[in-house]
């Protein structure tokens, strides 16, 4: 190895050291709870893959994920594809919705939208002042609210990927596809669509991930009735002193996504080479 | 061998393009182009970069719109026909093959989208496969083809469906010497095969006098010349025409008479006499000789000849030709080629005659 390599390496030092004592360190401190508390054993573990309650929460978890990446993939897909094929004066716009959420933080958003949707909010106000409902919509403190705070997060992590897998597309090949006959709807489904697969994947990689460890924003939007992975865990650390099972759900959590990442790493290569 | 279409069973297509004009805001990159592009010919579209060739190209396509004159095949107007509705033929510069599709499946593209049955999508391939000799390729994806290989789907992509037209955007630019020679030979083969109306931008000049039955050469947006290669290389119609299709000696000559066949003047103390050009008679003029059409010799040759007397300067070996840099005695700079082959290597600093029959020197006008 040159001297140059190792140069490199002591550059990451400051992360490692950062990541080693903020993360790494404290997380073997977690472990160490789930087998140790209230006893040594596997007792923890048994209840995460037992309780009902617990299973519920997994249960949700997954449900409101799958449901947030899904609907942030396609407005992703479409304010990318403004953002990269639109007008400048589109193109503009579209950079300006993407970036400014990137300003606000995640509590105001999420408060921003329980003012919205929130029983006594902006949009049960309006609909029952002009008459068209006379008891408001449960928008709000139940799992629609979650979805809808969570999707508006999350849509800026996914537009970056699938923007970049849209501007890597060869103009030229669609203007081969039009030349050959193809309609504009054709094309778009059978060449453009296709090409931007591995951008999707990758997109659809970081928002469900992200989502798992979603915290402030279903705290605040589920109100208490839609409780999610990471706010179970901070029930059981802070509120039950019930440490253990909280270590284990969160080792139980790590696990599945280093697995996720592991696999959807082999899927995501043959996709890249053929994008 | 496949089955080879006969030339005249194709539905080629003839296009008219009357007094094209383009131009992107300030910058015209076309003016007033009119041309005629035959049923069934070769048509190389000549150009530096920057000429409107490719721009010309994109208007034939459909792909641009021009912002004065019209388009008109077979005597139907199709200036606002869009692309997809043209249904050309097209080869782009880089293949712009489907990198997502088969072999197979990038040549169906065309077939599918005119919703043929499956059993016909199955054979054409079959056939344009074997026709451009990639059997045994049908189910790889582009990025594992060498270029050629590459080049080769993007042909059979573009003649699968039989169009009328075929569009080619500097195809193979990108190819190294001896397989471009290759695919110019596929190409020519392809258009006999076929008898499409080929349409050929490239920027290289003897790419486009190897292949073509007829050039038109573009400089500044503008058409200058068209017509068959032997036409404009040996009878190009000014300077930069000359010039651009391969290296030309020029000689200032002061006033020109006109005598019969030929036309005269004086250049250093020798009467040039060339090929007649009235619209020069009376004028300074320049008379202009390809390299390859003089001799260098140490006696003075008189048999219905020009020559000069040069001094040779320099000689560089081509392998079948040597090019023998000379200077005439004003210092009007020439440049002579000869088959290596049959001459004996002439030592630079000699004093030598150069010679040329009268039948092979035209005028052109003096300036740009």
């Amino acid at each position: 190895m040159g001297s140059a390599t190792s140069r490199k390496f002591l550059l990451l030092g400051p992360l490692l050291l950062f990541l080693g004592l903020a993360y790494v360190v404290p997380f073997l401190g977690v472990v160490r709870w789930s087998f140790t508390l209230p006893e040594t054993g596997f007792g923890q573990y048994i209840a995460v893959f037992t309780d009902p309650l617990v299973q519920s929460v997994f249960v949700r978890t997954l449900r409101i994920c799958l449901i947030v990446t899904a609907a942030s993939l396609i407005t992703a897909y479409a304010i990318a594809y403004v953002w990269v094929r639109g007008s400048s004066v589109q193109r503009a716009l579209a950079e300006f919705c993407i970036l400014v959420p990137f300003w606000i933080s995640v509590l105001t958003r999420a408060f921003g939208w329980l003012a919205m949707l929130s029983n006594r909010g902006l949009i049960n106000t309006w609909l029952q002042s002009a008459g068209i409902i006379s008891e408001p919509l449960a928008l709000a403190r139940n799992e629609f609210g979650v979805i809808v705070g969570m999707t508006h997060f999350l849509i800026p992590f996914a537009v970056f990927p699938i923007a970049s897998a849209m501007r890597s597309i060869d103009e030229r090949v669609l203007l081969a596809a039009r030349g050959m006959g193809s309609s504009r709807s054709r094309t778009f489904w059978t060449v453009f669509l296709p090409l931007t697969y591995g951008g999707l994947i990758g997109a659809a990689l970081i928002v469900f991930v992200f989502a798992l460890g979603f915290f402030v924003t279903p705290a605040i939007l589920g109100g208490g009735r839609s409780v999610m992975v990471a706010e179970l865990v901070y029930l059981r650390i802070f509120q039950s002193p019930d440490w253990g099972l909280g270590a284990a759900i969160s080792v139980v959590l790590v696990l599945f996504i280093a697995i996720l990442l592991a696999l959807l790493r082999r899927f995501i290569k043959p996709a890249h080479m053929v994008g | 061998m496949p089955q080879s279409m006969q030339p005249g069973d194709a539905k080629a297509a003839e296009i008219k393009a009357i007094s094209i004009g383009k131009t992107f805001g300030a910058f015209h990159a076309l003016k007033d182009l009119s041309l005629d592009i035959k049923r069934g010919e070769f048509l190389t579209l000549l150009g530096p970069s920057g000429s409107g060739k490719t721009t010309f190209l994109m208007i034939l396509a459909g792909f641009l719109a021009p912002t004065s004159g019209k388009l008109v095949m077979d005597g139907k107007d199709i200036t606002n026909i869009p692309a997809e509705d043209r249904s050309y033929g097209m080869v782009f510069q880089g293949y712009a093959l489907f990198p997502h599709l088969t072999v197979e499946q990038n040549i169906a593209f065309p077939l599918k989208v005119r919703r043929q049955s499956a059993a016909d999508i199955k054979r054409r391939v079959g056939e344009m496969v074997e026709r451009v000799g990639l059997v045994g390729h049908e189910k790889k994806l582009p990025a594992k083809l060498s270029g050629g290989q590459q080049q080769r789907v993007a042909l059979a992509r573009a003649l699968a469906f039989e169009p009328s037209v075929l569009l080619l955007d500097e195809p193979f630019s990108a190819l190294d010497k001896n397989l471009r020679e290759m695919m110019q030979e596929e190409a020519k083969r392809l258009h006999q095969e076929t008898g499409t109306t080929f349409v050929f931008v490239t920027h290289d000049q003897s790419e486009a006098l190897a292949l073509s039955s007829r050039v038109a050469i573009f400089n500044h947006g503008e058409l200058l010349q068209a017509g068959k290669p032997q036409e404009v290389y040996e009878r190009p119609a000014n300077r930069f025409v000359a010039e651009f299709l391969g290296e030309i000696n020029l000689l200032p000559l002061d006033t020109v008479q006109l005598d019969g066949e030929r036309a005269a003047g004086r250049f250093e103390d020798q009467t040039i006499t060339v090929n007649k050009s009235s619209a020069l008679a009376g004028r300074a003029a320049l008379a202009a000789i390809r390299p390859e059409h003089m001799v260098i010799s140490v006696e003075h040759r008189k048999d219905n000849c020009n020559a000069i007397t040069c001094r040779v300067e320099g000689a560089t070996y081509f392998g079948a030709s040597t090019k023998y840099h000379l200077r005439t005695r004003t210092g009007t700079s020439l440049a002579v080629s000869m088959p290596t082959a049959t001459t004996s290597p002439i030592e630079p600093n000699t004093n030598v005659w150069v010679s040329w029959p009268e039948h092979q020197g035209f005028l052109l006008p003096n300036g740009s």
